[in-house]
């Protein structure tokens, strides 16, 4: 078991704008955990973490990886969050590299097919279109989970650019919950991108039935041993 | 912390801004050295993810001349040429400053190391 991130720098008023790590983190760690020889054994140059929040789940990839052995890089659209996420690297010993922006967008044009690792655990909670296009426009603590309608509006958004993002061996997880519809999201990537996908975990907390998806070409080795 | 190695992954994405948009230029920077841990295995495999020439001139332009004009063939690189990398992808910080897109001229800011590439609304694609 490796440890969870000391995070033991940020305080309660650190929480008030960054998303405090809960529930959906640790699934999140606990599938990459889950993963960590079959993360390994990929040899990942460039991560790229969208909504680092904390900065909680990159550095504990790095501790899966190695410090050096990749590229970590982190986007929020909030600036507390991208502080925070500097912090916890430093904290960690893993050099995160935030960066102030939406999803990916400054990233995505020379990023074409060369990410090896890709995570968003993304505000997937369903409110109002109203609310969800408020939080993002605030950059704040309600854009951690106002997800509009069915909870993807942000997520949506990121999935348009997934195959782009991916490297030939690439893996993209993803924070997903029962009213995000997951086998229309599965579908459609298959469909219209062919990219594969399976649940990793699962697990309900409180009202949440919390899920990770894990997204790859049809190609992908760890793939067709399954198959085989 | 923004190092060259992020630098060269960054490029404008102002609307209607799809040509000449990369590298960003380097404007009023605040530089900084920190050792970081060296590991040639990683350097060789991101190779391929660099944009070459972007980050020859930008490294020039920021005092740096150790990388040579032509990016050797994979297989060939020496010691010597993997530290001079090292040093250039891992090791210079830029703390503060700006960077200039070529084409449309917006300014990004970097502030605590962190780069602000946010647009507002009427900026986006
Ligand atoms: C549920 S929190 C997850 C935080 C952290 N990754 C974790 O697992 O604890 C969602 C994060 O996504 C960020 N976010 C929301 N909309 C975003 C967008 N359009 N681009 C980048 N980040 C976004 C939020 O600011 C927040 O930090
Ligand atoms: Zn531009």
């Amino acid at each position: 078991m490796l440890p969870t991130p000391d995070l033991s720098h940020l305080t309660q008023k650190d929480y008030e704008h960054v998303y405090e790590p809960a529930e959906d983190t640790f699934i999140l760690l606990d599938a990459l955990e889950k993963d960590a020889g079959v993360l390994q054994e990929l040899k990942p140059r460039l991560c790229l973490e969208v909504g680092s929040g904390s900065g909680c789940v990159s550095a504990f990839l790095g501790k899966i990886l190695g410090k050096a052995d990749a590229l970590y890089l982190c986007t929020d659209i909030n600036l507390h969050a991208t502080q925070s996420t500097l912090k916890t690297g430093e904290q960690n010993d893993v050099p995160l590299n935030p960066v102030l922006a939406s999803l990916t967008r400054p990233l995505t044009a020379r990023l074409h097919h060369a990410v090896d690792i890709l995570i968003f655990n993304p505000p997937y909670v369903p409110t109002t279109t109203i609310e969800a296009v408020g939080a993002q426009a605030g950059r704040d603590i309600q854009g951690s989970w106002a997800g509009g309608n069915d909870g993807m509006q942000v997520t949506n958004e990121l999935l348009e650019s997934v195959e782009s993002l991916l490297s030939p061996q690439g893996l993209f997880y993803l924070v997903a919950v029962k009213q995000n519809n997951i086998p229309k999201i599965s579908h459609h990537m298959l469909e219209r991108y062919g990219l594969i996908s399976e649940v990793v975990l699962q697990r309900r907390a409180g009202r949440e039935h919390l899920h990770i998806l894990k997204f790859m070409h049809l190609w992908h080795d760890s793939h067709l041993l399954r198959v085989v | 912390m923004v190092r060259l190695i992020t630098h060269n992954l960054l490029a404008c994405h102002a609307k209607g801004c799809t040509t000449n948009n990369f590298p960003l230029a380097f404007r009023d920077v605040q530089l900084e050295n920190r050792e970081a841990e060296y590991n040639p295995e990683f350097l060789k495999g991101f190779m391929p993810k660099i944009e070459w020439n972007a980050l020859v001139s930008t490294a020039r332009e920021l005092g740096d001349v150790s990388l040579p004009a032509e990016c050797p063939e994979p297989g060939t690189e020496t010691d010597e040429f993997l530290h001079a990398l090292h040093h250039v992808l891992m090791e210079i910080h830029v703390e503060e400053g700006s960077m200039v897109c070529p084409n449309c001229q917006h300014v990004y800011r970097i502030s605590n190391g962190i780069p602000n590439m946010l647009l507002a609304e009427h900026e986006i694609k």
